[in-house]
């Protein structure tokens, strides 16, 4: 067994800020990773980091400019903290090297990005993240953090007790990929979930491979709510044969969308008379799809995205990235051709509950960047928000775990936070569990005992039986039913949604879930067993994409990323509030809690959202 | 049992082939499959596989390395041959995924972006180190596609199983030469440190080093030097020597660093690891440059 004060799942961008910020504290902290942390897919970032740096723009501003993207379901104190922090934060982030592109003065270039009402998105070319990933990582090696990489984290330590806000997380469980022995961590002052995206729930995704939502999945089995899944942002700019990423930034250095006839859909078509191909991303990804069920899209799957007359000098000065990524996974060179794009999956807004220290409502347990949901992003994420995301609450959540006292939070968690139920929702089929491992646990991987190391050693007896039957008996291989969830999840539960369809999808989890009890693990090797890696994701991936379509089911309005056929108005009346479900006895437990909109000095009004 | 599919130079791959689309197509009760509903599960995901297979226009031959220090039949390295549908567009690890979810799940190699950007899957293509990737597999014949594409580890890497070697020796030759920034005296609070846009431009292409360890396993000289800071590590060091950030006396101890016996001075300009960086990094460039602010800072003490 490990022992550390502080244990962070996970090294991307929210990893290692929040492992740098525990250490900072003075806490022994380790970061425990499924892949090298420069492998993290941070490094994927494009576009930039939303900071309110000069002069004429304000936090404030940029506060505003999130809780109206966010449709109005993020929670003022959440929005207030991100926008106050982000300008140190990043400046933080210069301090350290991080080779940021630069103006004639020498300062940090910032431009302009969708839904913003300032041109407050610093950047370093068009591969943010990459540098941002990589400067965090020098800083972790320059102050001599332990890093477990190539380390799998299968299930958290958690006690057990019925009321989970009563929870306590001692640890987690980890597979060593490099030798095959199960490992059991304890962190006598929190775990950190940094686990990132789950992208891998849908088919056409700009996530990587690893993507698929470890975190969230067991904080949710662990007793964990949550938080708003149904909210999925597609980019509208993603390449159609692969899924990669062309960044918003080509939009905000003025790239024009045309459709097949040659018509700039934005405007001639009235989606964003204002802001054109700069609206927020839900606006352009329904445009572009409204362009292509229309006929007029290109070869009936895309439109055009062009940069060519933002001339060569540009291009390569703010945009070299993407005419590498143009060429080579599509073939096309942007300086010389429109590149053709689709809206794809890109962003998960919801996640595992959080406050704005990154506490959960289980006592030592964390969680910070794309896995969890303090609720910045409400219903739709800006562009060039969730890098700040990462550092500020990532820090946060680290200098937390670690015993700084960050004064009282002020958004509550866990089923006391609780409203409403909700009652009487047509499913198909009844969702939840089947075949719990331990009959007695109420928490998946729970142990009965309050002692630290006892929970540990449980979960990890728990864990190898687990993992033995699985390799050891015969069975199907998880890879079919990972592909046929990813085509339930793109086909019904994408950009457009109606009831019948989301409904659809969740027989189709359900069915996967059955399945998945005759799953085997057919590589019998312990070194580096990647079929037993993608086998337990596989099992992640069907609870993360359950609590998606449960959570558009219930949702009965149009609000931010999540469009209904049946329900084309926004309905604060019934439906300004955060979906929550619970993991409750294997059966997901749904229910509601009231969205913040009173900030430190004002509260925010919904108005109607229009670019 | 032979599918006819993967010519297996040994029979390995075929007995481990599953799925499960007819158990699924006929409706059961999943939770109770016996092995014979189990076995007809993964013969019919084999016959799928058949399908796909023959109703493709065109296929490739994927000749892979195969090697597990923990498997009887893996234990003596071999190649294993898949045929894997070919459509336009796909890349060396799409077809190397193909593989692994249809034929072998235990096919094993490290792969996450799938965009060039977490330097995971660098592998040895048809004789050359390259991501996985970023490699078209038509690319990879003069005209057309090419009849068999031959996957490796990366060479003068210890494999640890097959396509997957040890990466440890290169990330320590990384961290030797003192990887982050270490400028002294940083601004406060929110004050910058400026930088012209003429200094970035010129650290721009070595910052965008993704550790994939291409260059080091294509060097010559770093394959018979295990001692040798290697390509990548230099090109590190010169991405923070050249910074202006970082004041005079820090860039000297740099020099230091990449000037004592393992460093620059080994290196004997052949280009290969220019050659094969897939983010085109100067590599060579960036070591003869460096060479030269060695040579000019002892003369100044000299
Ligand atoms: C292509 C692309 C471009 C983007 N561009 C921008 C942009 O310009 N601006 C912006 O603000 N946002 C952008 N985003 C969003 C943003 O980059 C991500 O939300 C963010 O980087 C996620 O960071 P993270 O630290 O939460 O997760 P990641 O960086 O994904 O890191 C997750 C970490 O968890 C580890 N892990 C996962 N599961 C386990 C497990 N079971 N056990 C152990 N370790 C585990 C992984 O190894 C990895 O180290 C972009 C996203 C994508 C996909
Ligand atoms: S320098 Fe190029 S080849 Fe070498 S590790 Fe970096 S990206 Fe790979
Ligand atoms: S999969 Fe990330 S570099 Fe190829």
């Amino acid at each position: 067994m490990h022992e550390h004060d502080v244990i962070v799942v996970g090294g991307g961008g929210a990893g290692l800020r929040a492992a740098i910020a525990a250490h900072e504290e003075g806490a022994d902290v380790a970061i425990v990773t499924k892949l090298h942390p420069v492998r993290s897919h941070t490094g994927a970032a494009e576009g930039g980091i939303n900071a309110a740096l000069r002069d004429g723009d304000d936090p404030k501003d940029h506060a505003y400019d999130t809780m109206k993207g966010s449709d109005y379901l993020g929670d003022a104190p959440a929005i207030e903290t991100l926008c106050e922090m982000s300008p140190e934060e990043t400046i933080q982030l210069e301090h350290w090297g991080m080779p940021f592109s630069r103006e004639d003065d020498g300062r940090v270039s910032q431009r302009p990005f969708g839904g913003l009402s300032f041109p407050r998105t610093t950047y370093a070319g068009a591969e943010t993240g990459h540098h941002l990933l990589h400067t965090m990582y020098e800083q972790v090696v320059k102050r001599g953090i332990t890093v477990y990489d190539e380390f799998y984290v299968t299930e958290l330590a958690t006690t057990d007790h019925p009321d989970p806000e009563e929870r306590e997380c001692h640890g987690c469980i980890a597979y060593d990929i490099k030798s095959g022995d199960l490992v059991g961590f304890e962190a006598s002052g929190g775990v950190i979930l940094a686990t990132g995206g789950d992208g891998q729930a849908f088919d056409h995704t700009t996530n990587a491979v690893a993507n698929t939502g470890d975190g969230l999945a067991m904080a949710y089995r662990a007793g964990v709510p949550v938080e708003d899944p149904e909210f999925v942002q597609f980019h509208p700019t993603t390449l159609p044969s692969t899924g990669v990423l062309i960044s918003e930034g080509v939009r905000g250095e003025g790239g024009i969308l045309y459709n097949g006839d040659g018509e700039r859909f934005m405007f001639e078509h009235g989606y964003a008379n204002n802001d054109g191909e700069l609206a927020s991303r839900d606006v352009v990804s329904r445009a572009e799809l409204t362009e292509v069920n229309e006929g007029r899209g290109i070869e009936d799957e895309y439109v055009y995205l062009d940069m060519r007359h933002l001339g060569e000098e540009r291009v390569v000065d703010r945009l070299e990235n993407i005419l590498h990524l143009a060429e080579d996974f599509e073939g096309v060179d942007g300086l010389d051709e429109p590149m053709p794009v689709k809206p794809g999956q890109h962003y998960h807004m919801g996640g595992i509950e959080t406050n704005e220290n990154g506490h959960t409502c289980i006592d030592g347990l964390y969680a910070a960047g794309e896995c969890a949901c303090v609720s910045v992003h409400g219903s739709n994420r800006l562009g060039g928000n969730a890098l700040p995301e990462l550092i500020v609450f990532g820090a946060r959540a680290g200098y937390h775990a670690a015993g700084r006292d960050l004064g009282e939070a002020r958004i509550p968690t866990g089923p006391s936070a609780r409203t409403e139920d909700e009652t009487g929702l047509d499913t198909p089929v009844s969702p939840g569990a089947i075949d719990q491992p331990d009959p007695d646990a109420v928490a998946d991987g729970g142990a009965m005992t309050a002692d630290p190391a006892a929970t540990v050693e449980r979960t990890l007896d728990g864990e190898r039986a687990r993992v033995e039957e699985m390799m050891e008996r015969d069975g199907i291989n998880h890879a079919e039913i990972r592909s046929d969830l990813q085509d339930a999840m793109t086909q019904n539960v994408n950009v457009f949604r109606e009831k019948e369809g989301i409904q659809d999808a969740l027989e189709t989890i359900r069915d996967c879930r059955e399945r998945y009890q005759n799953v085997a693990v057919a590589d019998p090797s312990r070194t580096f067993n990647t079929d037993l890696l993608h086998t337990i994701e596989t099992r992640n991936l069907i609870d993360v994409a359950e609590t998606i379509a449960l959570g558009a089911l219930a949702r009965e309005e149009f609000r931010g990323a999540h469009w209904r056929a049946e329900h084309q108005a926004r309905d604060d009346e019934d439906w300004l509030k955060h979906t929550m479900i619970a993991w409750n006895d294997g059966e997901p437990d749904l229910y509601y809690t009231d969205v913040l909109l009173e900030g430190e000095e004002k509260t925010y009004e919904p108005k109607i959202r229009s670019y | 049992m032979s599918t006819g599919i993967t010519e297996t130079e040994d029979d390995g791959t075929e007995t481990q082939t599953q799925a499960v689309g007819a158990a699924r197509a006929a409706g059961e009760t999943y939770t109770e499959m016996d092995s014979q509903e189990i076995e007809a599960a993964n013969e019919e995901a084999r016959r799928r596989t058949r399908e796909l297979v023959e109703e493709a226009d065109r296929t490739v031959k994927l000749k892979v390395f195969r090697f597990d220090p923990e498997v009887p039949e893996k234990e003596e390295p071999r190649f294993d041959t898949f045929t894997v549908p070919f459509s336009k567009g796909m890349t060396v690890l799409d077809a190397l995924m193909w593989a692994r979810d249809q034929y072998d799940s235990s096919l094993t190699f490290r792969h996450s972006c799938r965009q060039a950007v977490c330097g995971s899957d660098a592998l040895f293509v048809n004789g050359r180190q390259r991501l996985g990737c970023k490699t078209q597999v038509a690319d990879l014949a003069d005209s057309g596609i090419p009849k068999k594409v031959r996957i490796e580890p990366l060479p003068h890497a210890e494999v640890v199983k097959d396509l997957v070697v040890d990466m440890e020796h290169f990330y320590d030759q990384m961290e030797s030469v003192e990887p982050y920034f270490q400028g002294e005296d940083t601004p406060d609070g929110l004050e910058e440190q400026y930088q012209s846009r003429e200094n970035r431009e010129k650290v721009k292409m070595s910052t965008r080093c993704i550790w994939c360890g291409a260059c080091m396993s294509s060097c010559n000289i770093a394959a018979g030097n295990n001692d040798y800071l290697g390509p990548a590590a230099i090109n590190k060091a010169y991405r923070f020597a050249m910074d202006d950030r970082e004041g005079e006396d820090l860039t000297e101890h740099r020099l230091n660093i990449i000037e004592q016996e393992h460093g620059v001075w080994r290196c004997q300009t052949q280009f290969s690891c220019t050659e094969v960086c897939p983010k085109d990094i100067p590599l060579t460039e960036h070591i003869q440059e460096l060479k030269r602010e060695a040579v000019k800072k002892n003369l100044k003490f000299w």
